[in-house]
């Protein structure tokens, strides 16, 4: 019990730092995050283009030589490296000539961006109903609990193409929010409704445990009341739950965006994200696999390192069997939501 | 176990009506426009707009537009207005061929998922887990868009192993229906692939622990005759009551991308299609049909695991 002094956090801080491979992924992660943020620096000072600036019927000049940015059967220039000074460095895509190094970096930004506040709301959402519906129980959790598994009932995608068109059609207003059809908000509250569910069960599940624990009667008897209760008490036992999930949920969401949006029922132009850039690049698959290929393995290699490091996560968080039923629970979670 | 049986069907019929509530505010309700516009489609005359809202009772009261909708749903009178084709027969249609597609790939996830899981629940902490752990992680974050891209360029493409397209009944030729399915199998199947390993895997050593493994060891039997007779067979009941909530989430999840990619024709390309049209119609019936299917097919998994699991159907009854 040499560890008996330390809180809880700092140890699963050191357990986390022995991870080699978490933390691996989790260097790659950044990597990645500053990779899209250096993206106005690349634009401006490198490549001397925007993401949606067209150079259809353009020269760039390779080694001395002029060369067409998209020829005349509409085929764009492939990879150019530094031979033009990082112009058109990945190649541009076609038939537009839209520099693809550019368009991967700013891509990049609208795809984190969307998986990063939708997870947020995810957790928010989840949270608080978890509460709710465990704290309360009754009718309560009887109405919360319905409603999710209603959610539940849809598979994730259908869900998410359906919502996305009929919203992308129409806009959507909440009170005095107006959001327009082609706002990249509709996608963010799409995918953070259809993954709550996921979320909010084993944060229920967690807390009907919790509130027969001892500290829960203390803190009843000390008169405290019931947001005390929730907030006060059950709230700080969650957040090791909270974190892993939303961790692994920043990686799911972006997997629904992509999909949503390689569909076209999410991200809408002028913006544009890895998935809708797939989706652009399955067009040229076979004269130009680049255009598919790269926005998709960033994609692979961004969900892949949120994976491994929420699985680190984890580990370090519960090391013992505290939340079997929290791990087989996000397992289910993960393979429910799978798509 | 009929009570179970009773009580279970009695709250899916409930359920398969607040589904088919959702779904109509999704398409009617939800979003700030006039519904009979995004139903007509793009570019419709005014004319169709006002025929549409006579149609499906648009100035009427919601419970009326509600019923109208869900008649024109299941009579099988729905049309799209963008190609004027029945709705309902073209998912007929498909069926055959998105079944083909899910079928099989769940075939082949049960049988290397189910096999990864063991394997590397049996060599607990040795490398064959440490890589099998590692790659089933990979497939989890592999995006289906990307597998199936990469298939297609590679073996399709660059050596010319399958065909990238099309789809073979299996009435008419078997050996052309599995040929021009392969590629759409294994992209479909590799998420799962993970997913089942994975679970699997926690799901065995759980189990492990158990008294009765324990038991089964004092009683001399063979390493391997605890693990499939004892360790195996209760850790697989979790595992149908995933394949219940699975089956369906691929068939309308990731079958969409996969049958979109590999031109195969099914329900799931019409709904990739309809979302690219912005047809709403095919979207709305795919989308009720696809929940009602997963609540169907979800409410036979729990009927499936309180057969298998006693514990189950006497708890309940217990209540």
């Amino acid at each position: 019990m040499s560890d008996g002094g330390h809180s809880p956090w700092y140890l699963a801080y050191r357990r986390l730092r022995r991870n080699r491979l978490a933390l691996a992924f989790l260097a790659v992660f950044v990597l990645i995050v500053a990779f899209v943020l250096a993206a106005p620096l690349w634009a401006d000072h490198v490549a001397d283009t925007g993401p949606n600036t067209t150079h259809t019927t353009e020269k760039v000049e390779v080694g001395g030589e002029q060369r067409e940015v998209v020829n005349i059967e509409g085929k764009p220039i492939g990879p150019l490296w530094f031979d033009a000074g990082g112009r058109f460095f990945l190649g541009a895509d076609g038939p537009l000539g839209r520099d693809e190094m550019v368009r991967l970096m700013y891509g990049g930004r609208t795809s984190l961006f969307i998986g990063l506040t939708s997870a947020l709301i995810t957790a928010v959402l989840a949270t608080l109903l978890g509460l709710l519906a465990g704290y309360y129980r009754g009718w309560t959790d009887g109405v919360i609990t319905r409603l999710l598994d209603l959610i539940w009932s849809f598979p994730v995608v259908l869900l998410g193409i359906a919502l996305g068109t009929a919203l992308a059609l129409g806009g959507l207003k909440i009170g005095p929010l107006e959001i327009a059809g082609n706002s990249i908000w509709i996608p963010i509250l799409i995918i953070a409704v259809v993954y709550t569910p996921y979320m909010a069960r084993p944060i229920r599940g967690e807390v009907l445990a919790l509130r027969e624990k001892e500290f829960v009667e203390a803190a009843v008897a000390q008169g405290a009341g019931s947001v005390r209760l929730m907030f006060g008490e059950l709230l700080p036992n969650l957040w090791s739950t909270i974190i892993v999930f939303f961790t692994i949920s920043i990686a799911n969401n972006m997997l629904l965006e992509a999909s949503l949006s390689f569909l076209g029922a999410g991200v809408q132009a002028p913006n544009s994200s890895w998935g809708k850039m797939v989706s652009l690049g399955s067009e040229s698959i076979y004269t130009s696999p680049l255009l598919a290929f790269a926005p998709g393995v960033l994609i692979l290699l961004t969900v892949l390192s949120l994976n491994v490091f929420g699985d680190g996560l984890r580990d370090a968080l519960d090391p013992k069997s505290r939340s079997k039923l929290v791990r087989a629970e996000a397992a289910e979670a993960a393979a429910g939501g799978a798509i | 176990m009929a009570r179970f049986a009773v009580r279970r069907l009695a709250g899916m019929v409930l359920v398969l009506f607040a589904v088919s509530v959702l779904v109509f505010a999704i398409f009617n309700l939800i979003p700030n426009s006039d519904p009979a516009q995004r139903l007509a489609g793009k570019n419709a005359e005014p004319i169709l707009v006002k025929s549409i809202e006579e149609d499906w009772g648009f100035d009427e009261p919601l419970p009326v537009q509600y019923w109208e909708t869900m008649k024109k749903i299941f009579s099988g009178e729905l049309i799209s207005y963008g190609d004027q084709l029945n709705v309902d027969e073209r998912i007929l249609e498909g069926i055959p061929i998105s079944f083909s597609l899910c079928i099989g790939a769940a075939v082949i996830w049960l049988l290397f998922g189910l096999l990864f899981g063991y394997l590397s629940a049996t060599r607990a902490g040795t490398w064959v887990d440490r890589v099998l752990t590692v790659g089933s992680v990979a497939g989890i974050s592999i995006p289906v868009f990307l597998i199936a891209t990469v298939f297609l360029y590679f073996l399709t493409y660059e050596i010319e192993l399958f065909p990238a397209s099309g789809y073979e009944p299996l009435t008419e030729d078997p050996i052309q229906w599995a040929y021009h399915l392969i590629l759409p199998w294994f992209t479909l199947a590799l998420l799962n692939i993970g997913v089942y390993s994975r679970v699997l895997r926690s799901s065995m050593l759980d189990v492990m622990n158990e008294d009765y493994v324990r038991t089964a060891r004092a009683k001399g039997l063979s390493e391997r005759r605890v693990m499939t007779r004892h360790v195996l067979r209760n850790s697989l009941i979790p595992i149908t009551t995933l394949f219940g909530l699975d089956f369906g989430a691929t068939l309308f999840g990731g079958a969409i991308i996969t049958e979109y990619l590999f031109s195969l024709g099914g329900v799931g390309q019409y709904a990739a299609d309809s979302v690219t049209n912005l047809d709403l119609p095919p979207l709305m019936a795919i989308t009720l049909f696809g929940a009602f299917f997963v609540v169907f097919f979800n409410a036979i998994a729990d009927l499936v695991y309180a057969y298998l699991d006693p514990r189950i159907r006497l708890g309940e009854s217990a209540q």
